[in-house]
């Protein structure tokens, strides 16, 4: 047998050592048993096995978060693939690049609904950025290298390759990644340059702009976020973030105004409420950014670079809309900016700052503490500072829900790639799966999932997986017993009556860290919070710190629903603001 | 939690499309578009495909759809993004085209009926291509109003089934796609 004769098993294995895979994580079972064996005779990619395919998958999106490199999952047929379809929809939504693997009955027993069989491609079809079922070894591998230039150029996402048992064990000739080149996918990721120095021609003029930056920005790549840095300190203009952007430029910076939408910053919104240039780079006007649409941002042009089309006039109307990679954007931007020695309009722009600092003064994250009971928002404040003074470099990943809002208020990233939660779809669950990739990736970094009772009981059984490998991942479980996000919107809009929103017979979560090989520790009241933080930092090993929070404690400022940026809910706390509408009174 | 934003209120003018997609000849490009319909929530009025270049295995599929202006370009945008899909051309909007629709028409009848079903597809240029005593078939060629307007003379005659390819269209002039 010559060297590129192999099978279709091997096939696979050898085309995700050319990708540059070294980590896979997954699961194994019958269909995908030949893959299996092959990934057992080599030593250069490392399989992770998860204990349910749904963490799998979260743990190939952690990995390509925080690495900005594809995530692979392996699954089998069936039921293991209809359990990544929660995880392919997320990285969908969030545009994050994974190719899943999955395990396929024999070609000649398709469709005979043979046991474990599930149409995985008819499943996935719009749950994924594109999918392939290989019927043919020929195909087999120009499909591996294709589903990893489709996963991770363009707007990167999801790709699934359905893989028949009989397939993987033809035989056929391997061939490497630079032998295929796409007929049709061919996304444009020049920007147009007379568009660009239009945009920079409206920055020049602008009265009060804004920089509205989002996951483009972190998925275009490290040099990005760089030059989106010096541009944003040239222009002398505010920036905000959206919860996917964080990082981009960092939170913590005189110039970011913080996130951005329902959970946003007060400044944030009414920034974006009131300026004249809204310079959108990598975003999509979500509509947990946007609010009410025909109230939001009146009185702004708006640009908005971005690699995907359909990204553009989505949701709201943009007047200059620039089809490219937001990487090349910034740096052409940049260079101009520099070259052609353009200037802000210098005295608007401090009148402009003069405004923003105004509504700054409000302090929209100040909270009432308390002495007997810990805030959550007083939980994140006191992990961020112990986080900044731990020697390790620190990734958060987070649940969904009040404590993902609060983390994303409380807690500062200076770099791209440290921040991951599920900001789409919002899949509770995500957290806990999510950090095993980020610790796989940084194996000497400080990962916290920073999550909520309820959530990290989705998927609770990744405490397994991470015990197994050792990854010394701190679960930092704001524990209200509610899922408090549930709570707040009943409170909101159905007269507070908590239907099913309680979360009874939880466990004792220092026991049941125990039981997993972890180390379990509580904080019951604000004197022990350091303490526990503390030791949860510097303890070997994974460790759940259960903090228990105010049980009553709701996220704000928010924008309520079918509100406008400038109609932000304030709080019942220590902002009790006398703005706020009495239709907001009633409501909170 | 479901979102509870309220609906945009002003109203936008809403057009009808022809748009030709030509997309690799492989397992599912046909879901994947229709999907992409249904998932998304735009109209299809009419769909029609067919391989129309077996070497380079490239097929046609040409779909009439409705829509705001807004709903029209991301539909566009949403289609080019799919990974088979080669080329999406609104052919509405880029100037002058040809559509057209070929249908089989069954008429059952006898007697007065007949004579008028035959005499009108005469006026309509369409051709009997199955005959017997008491039937015909008609082959129908012109735009989708033409086969209306037929169909709908046909009713009071005895109208039995009805057969229908969905729009094919091309650009007029040296344009193609």
């Amino acid at each position: 047998m010559s060297n590129n004769e192999m099978t279709g098993a091997a096939i696979i294995v050898r085309a995700l050592i050319d990708q540059g895979v070294e980590a896979v994580f997954g699961y194994p079972g019958g269909a995908v048993l030949p893959i299996y064996d092959e990934i057992f005779k080599q030593n250069h990619l490392k399989h992770f096995l998860g204990r349910q395919e749904g963490g799998c998958l979260h743990a190939a999106e952690g990995y390509a978060r925080s690495t900005g490199k594809v995530g692979v999952a392996l699954v089998t047929s069936g039921p293991g693939a209809t359990n990544a379809v929660t995880g392919l929809t997320d990285a969908l939504m969030d545009s994050i690049p994974i190719v899943c693997l999955t395990g396929q009955v024999p070609t000649h027993l398709i469709g005979n609904d043979a046991f474990q069989e599930a149409d995985t491609t008819g499943i996935t079809r719009p749950c994924t950025k594109h999918n392939y079922l290989v019927k043919d070894i020929a195909d087999l591998p120009r499909v591996m290298h294709e589903a990893f230039h489709v996963a991770s150029s363009g707007r990167p996402g999801p790709v699934v390759i359905d893989l028949p048992k009989d397939i993987q064990f033809a035989d056929g000739i391997y061939q490497g990644p630079e032998e295929f080149d796409h007929r049709s996918y061919q996304p444009k990721t020049d920007p147009s340059t007379e568009k660009l120095d239009e945009a920079l021609r409206l920055m020049a003029n602008a009265k009060r702009p804004l920089f509205y930056v989002g996951g483009g920005v972190i998925n275009a790549g490290g040099e990005a976020s760089e030059d989106l840095v010096k541009l944003v300190r040239a222009t002398g203009f505010p920036i905000t973030q959206t919860l996917m952007g964080l990082g981009a430029f960092p939170t913590d910076d005189k110039q970011s105004l913080g996130m951005v939408g329902m959970h946003g910053l007060y400044e944030s919104n009414m920034a974006m409420h009131d300026c004249d240039l809204m310079i959108g780079i990598g975003v999509r006007f979500d509509d947990r950014v946007t609010g009410r649409l025909d109230a939001f941002s009146p009185g702004s042009i708006k640009i908005q670079i971005d690699i995907d089309p359909s990204s553009v006039n989505k949701n709201v109307r943009v007047d200059l809309p620039i089809i490219g990679d937001a990487g090349k954007a910034l740096d052409y931007m940049l260079k101009n900016w520099r070259s052609k020695k353009m200037k802000a309009d210098a005295s608007a722009l401090d009148l402009w700052w003069k405004v923003v600092n105004k509504w700054r003064e409000k302090r929209c994250l100040s909270y009432a503490p308390d002495k007997n009971i810990i805030k959550p928002q007083q939980a994140l404040e006191h992990l961020q500072a112990a986080m900044e003074k731990d020697a390790r470099e620190y990734y958060v990943t987070t649940e969904v829900g009040q404590h993902q809002m609060w983390a994303a208020q409380y807690l500062q990233f200076r770099q791209p790639h440290r921040w991951m939660t599920s900001g789409g779809l919002g899949t509770m669950g995500y957290g806990l799966p999510a950090a095993i990739g980020v610790q796989v990736a940084h194996p000497d970094a400080l990962v916290v999932d920073v999550s909520g009772e309820a959530s990290f009981m989705m998927n609770m059984q990744e405490m397994s997986t991470i015990a197994q490998y050792k990854l010394p991942i701190k679960l930092f479980i704001l524990n209200n017993q509610w899922m408090g996000m549930v709570r707040q919107w009943q409170e909101l809009l159905h007269g507070g009556r908590y239907s099913e929103s309680y979360t009874d017979s939880l466990p004792d979560f220092v026991k049941l860290a125990d039981a997993f090989g972890w180390t379990g520790m509580i904080a019951n009241d604000p004197s022990e919070l350091d303490d526990v933080i503390d030791r949860m930092l510097n303890t070997d090993g994974p460790v759940i710190a259960d903090i228990r929070v105010d049980q009553k404690e709701n996220c704000y400022p928010m924008i309520p629903s079918g509100a406008a940026h400038n109609e932000m809910l304030m709080g019942p706390g220590a902002v009790q603001d006398a703005d706020v509408s009495a239709a907001g009174k009633a409501l909170v | 939690m479901a979102s509870v934003y309220e609906e945009q209120t002003h109203i936008e003018q809403i057009a009808r499309h022809t748009i030709a997609i030509l997309v690799s000849n492989e397992p599912g490009v046909l879901a994947r578009v229709i999907g992409l319909y249904s998932g998304r929530g735009y109209n299809i009025d009419s769909l029609t495909v067919a391989e129309t270049d077996h070497i380079a295995g490239l097929s046609r599929i040409t779909i009439v759809t409705t829509g705001t202006p807004m709903i029209i370009e991301q539909i566009k945008a949403q289609l080019g993004r799919l990974v088979p899909v080669h080329k999406v051309s609104d052919l509405t909007e880029e100037g002058p085209h040809v559509e057209r629709e070929l249908a089989l028409i069954k008429v059952v009848g006898t007697g007065e009926h007949r004579v008028e079903a035959l005499r009108i597809a005469g006026i309509f240029r369409a051709r009997a291509v199955d005959s017997t005593i008491d039937s015909f078939v008609f082959e129908l060629t012109g735009s989708s109003e033409k086969v209306d307007a037929f169909i709908n003379l046909m009713k009071p005659l005895s109208l039995a089934d009805v057969a229908r390819t969905g729009v094919v269209a091309i650009a007029r002039g040296t344009e193609a796609l």
